[in-house]
């Protein structure tokens, strides 16, 4: 006996619980189907663990400094199996949330892994659910290892970060492969409590997507910490052992070999889209694996609409869940704002953080336009003098003619919070100069964003 | 209804094209409408069924009167479509469209204006249009709430101010390609098409004083005789080479030495914009054409670097459709300059009402054979009479004469135009 509703979604993190979220606001009766825990990567082995570590890592650094500020702390001890804890009980409490959002919205919620079927139907165990209106499909993404060099995740010596979320006691030593948002938060975690971290990273700068500014600010942010930082770098092999692991790592045209107590997979994730029956009802994926989607977010199977990772990149949370919004509005028959793909922040919180929108520098010379950078240091800022984190700078890159934000950049402490002003900006398409004449409190960190804006125009003033 | 061209108030629904009950696809045509220029297609802007049609075949309504409903398969439309008086006429076509995803709930049909002269735009779509002379209540918005943003504007910076239709912008994935406008390179100053230069207190006085004195436009006058022989020469020797390849009239030839002469007088090349002159540094000159119900200026754009090959056979192809009324909005507005001729009713002279905001037209009068002294001979020669009108804020007496004396010695020596 089928269970209708009218949407059902696969997947509830936070593409899928949003969207069942909003589908029930809309008043559609909605199945959310999840095999784990509600909340997916993001809320148990992702986001919200990862920036509870980090404040950790955060608390210890600042209390190595204390004495700086008149604080006299002794001596420092840190203890990950405790800090883990602590992190454990934050997810839990997210996931609980969600589970309390899916109660109130009155959303039914499967526990199991479910397959679909033609004709708009969810097969979990012996139990079929139809949709009457929509099936939407968010199983997400999850870490994968690089097997061909002999790095398959053992989660012993070579782990990822569903591993390291885990871990009772921080390494004796850790190598982390690939310098992306995972790899820069676990060396800033690890490093914060002891562990003697190597950064290895395949392309020519860490933190590759980010602008180039951005990059040449935390890896000499890093290697001043004592992080040792190696881009343009190569793994040719690696050779893990009970208690230990060699890496072959070559660059700058030599080869050394690398001990470690174990190795960070963070390069790269695979998209869940096995064994969930696309094929079968004519889900087709594109060339990089990702579930191929109209304007529309539906797939090549009328009534099957894919959202978050595995609809395509950028694989973050935020996306997700403005998709999740949309594509629930578009099954009700509204006619929602289109999602802007161009305008979704990226975020890596570790220290100092680094947070951006747009275009790189490098982006715009690629497609020739003629922009002007304007800066501004945290070291020029009052509150960032005041509080210590004179790290980083603000960088905005103007279009000459029209002033339009082509891009943002943020170093800095705070910099995840800092950046929706220039998200918001963008999105309603205000130039350089709105942006500088909202007047800006201070002394704040904020303030450097009008100062860079300033500076884009030729007449910064506190500089 | 939607507004169909920049000066449309109201409609009159020519032809039904798709019935109630139809299923359409945007871009469907659903209707002829008969505008105060032109016969456009109205088009469907979202999938569905043609559920009702608020608005008979003859029938005139005003801008943004709801004149029909399209609705999902399935979806019931309330009486409020049909029966809902039509609400105050809306400066840009926000009657039917979608914001892209190709879906919409019925009730969206009926827009909710309430100041007409109000124009929502983002502020870097208000400085794009600033800076490309284009009107933002000719654009329809995309934005929320029909919010004129960038995407409705890209592709006009360098074009004419001609009205955009709204793209939707959506997915990475399958984005839709935006039809840009023409771009048309032109080799006069950096690439620039115009220069804003704000009215100086002298000049801000005469256009005070001359208005008061002389109506709305301060015109006046100034006539020239041509003698056409060489022209008529030239013509006749290009006329023999094009063969059946086309034609070269007399009013060809005047649009072209009228675009070169231009060149090389900007300050009539303008437009009076109240606090400033737009001074042009493309030529796009209006072309008067009688219709059956009164003028259209269709527009040959950058008439300064067409060949007179190019010219002819335009000129041919928008006298066409302006007779036939299948112009575009994009093909009679943003001209720089005009030129009437009825020299074919045998009027000698005349002078021609200046089509605001340009500062100048050109009435050309018959071509006559006419005696006149050569060498102290008297011989016969073909004569053509040019009157130009001329708006007294923008241009002054010898401004104007000296442009048309340039003109007058170009169509004297047609090889003149090669320098």
């Amino acid at each position: 006996m089928a269970s209708q509703f009218d949407v059902v979604i696969l997947g509830g993190g936070p593409a899928g619980y949003v969207a069942a979220i909003r589908s029930a606001q809309l008043g559609m009766s909605t199945a959310v189907i999840e095999k784990e825990k509600l909340g997916g990567v993001c809320v148990n082995i992702g986001c919200i663990p990862t920036k509870a570590l980090l404040h950790s890592a955060y608390i210890a650094r600042l209390l190595r400094d204390a004495k700086e500020f008149g604080v006299e702390a002794g001596a420092v001890k840190t203890d990950y199996g405790v800090a883990m804890q602590r992190s454990r009980k934050v997810s839990d409490q997210n996931s609980k949330g969600v589970e309390f959002l899916m109660k109130k919205n009155k959303v039914t919620v499967v526990k199991g892994a479910g397959v679909l079927q033609p004709g708009r139907k969810v097969k979990v165990g012996n139990d079929v659910y139809e949709a009457k209106k929509a099936v939407i499909i968010a199983t997400g993404s999850r870490v994968k290892g690089l097997p061909q060099i002999g790095l398959e995740i053992n989660k012993t010596t070579v782990i990822s970060s569903d591993e390291a979320l885990f871990l009772e006691k921080a390494p004796a030593s850790l190598a982390i492969i690939g310098a992306g948002a995972v790899g820069m938060e676990f060396a800033d975690i690890f490093s914060a409590f002891g562990t003697p971290v190597t950064l290895i990273e395949a392309l020519p700068r860490i933190l590759p997507l980010e602008d180039a500014e951005a990059s040449d600010a935390l890896a000499k942010s890093y290697k001043k910490r004592g992080i040792e930082v190696i881009a343009g770098a190569k793994v040719k092999k690696g050779t893990p052992a009970k208690d230990k692991v060699t890496l072959e790592v070559e660059a700058n045209g030599a080869t050394r070999k690398i001990d470690v107590a174990a190795v960070l997979m963070a390069a790269g994730r695979a998209v869940n889209t096995e064994n969930i029956g696309l094929a079968e009802c004519g889900v087709q994926v594109t060339e990089r694996g990702f579930i191929k989607v109209d304007a529309g977010l539906q797939t090549t199977a009328p009534g099957y609409y894919a959202i978050g990772d595995v609809a395509g990149p950028p694989m973050l949370a935020h996306k997700g869940m403005r998709e999740g919004v949309t594509v629930t509005e578009l099954i009700a028959g509204k006619k929602p704002h289109a999602i802007r793909y161009d305008n979704v922040p990226s975020v890596t919180y570790c220290h100092p953080e680094v947070a951006s929108i747009g275009l790189t520098e490098d982006q715009c010379k690629e497609r020739k336009f003629d922009y002007v950078a304007g800066r501004f240091p945290f070291s020029a800022n009052g509150r960032a003098r005041g509080t210590g984190e004179t790290e980083g700078f603000v960088k905005i890159l103007r279009d000459k003619k029209y002033g339009e934000i082509l891009g943002a950049h943020i170093v800095g402490g705070h910099a995840s919070e800092i950046i929706h002003e220039l998200a918001v900006a963008r999105e309603n398409e205000y130039t350089v100069e709105e942006v500088e004449l909202a007047i800006h409190a201070h002394p704040t960190m904020s303030e450097a964003v009008a100062q860079a804006a300033l500076d884009s125009l030729g007449r910064v003033v506190d500089m | 209804m939607e507004a169909l061209s920049p000066t449309m108030e109201e409609g009159r629904v020519a032809k039904w094209h798709k019935r109630e009950g139809d299923t359409v696809k945007a871009g469907d045509t659903l209707a002829e409408i008969e505008t105060d220029k032109a016969v456009m297609d109205l088009v469907a802007r979202a999938d569905g069924v043609l559920r009702q049609v608020a608005v008979a075949e003859g029938q005139t309504v005003p801008v943004g009167s709801v004149v029909a409903v399209i609705a999902a398969p399935g979806e019931t439309v309330g009486a409020t479509a049909a029966s809902a008086p039509p609400p105050a006429p809306v400066p840009s076509g926000s009657g039917m469209r979608d914001t892209g995803y190709g879906m919409r709930d019925a009730g969206s049909v009926v827009p909710a204006p309430t100041d007409v002269t109000r124009v929502k735009a983002s502020p870097l779509a208000k400085r794009m249009a600033r800076e490309a002379g284009v009107d933002l209540k000719l654009v329809t918005g995309s934005g929320p709430g029909g919010r004129v943003v960038k995407r409705d504007l890209e592709g006009t910076a360098q074009g004419a101010p001609t009205p955009v239709a709204a793209v939707a912008d959506t997915h990475p994935a399958s984005r839709i390609p935006h039809p840009a406008s023409p771009r048309i390179s032109h080799p006069a100053v950096s690439g620039v098409p115009f220069e804003d230069i704000p009215l100086t207190q002298i000049r801000k006085t005469i256009a005070k004083r001359l208005v008061t004195s002389l109506g709305p436009i301060p015109h006046f006058f100034l006539t020239s005789e041509v003698d056409m022989e060489r022209a008529a020469e030239a013509r006749e020797a290009l006329n023999k080479q094009l063969g059946d390849r086309g034609k070269v009239s007399f009013n060809d030839i005047v649009i072209k030495a009228t675009g070169l002469a231009l060149i090389k007088h900007r300050a009539c090349n303008a437009w009076f914009q109240e606090d400033h002159i737009r001074y042009w540094n493309e030529v796009h000159i209006g072309m008067a054409v009688a219709v059956e119900d009164g003028l259209i200026t269709p527009v040959i754009r950058n008439a300064d670097v067409k060949s007179l090959a190019e010219i002819g056979w335009e000129a041919k192809e928008l006298a066409d459709k302006a007779r036939s009324r299948r112009l575009q909005p994009s093909e009679y507005t943003g001209a720089t300059f005009s030129v009437s001729n009825l020299g074919m009713f045998d009027i000698d002279q005349f002078t021609a009402v200046i089509n605001p905001p340009e500062a100048g037209i050109i009435a050309v009068g018959s071509i006559v054979q006419k005696p006149v002294v050569l060498d102290g001979q008297v011989t016969g020669r073909r004569r053509m009479r040019l009157t130009m009108s001329c708006d007294h804020r923008v241009i002054d007496g010898a401004t104007g004469a000296a442009f048309l004396q340039t003109l007058k010695q170009m169509l004297e020596n047609p090889l003149a135009m090669l320098l």
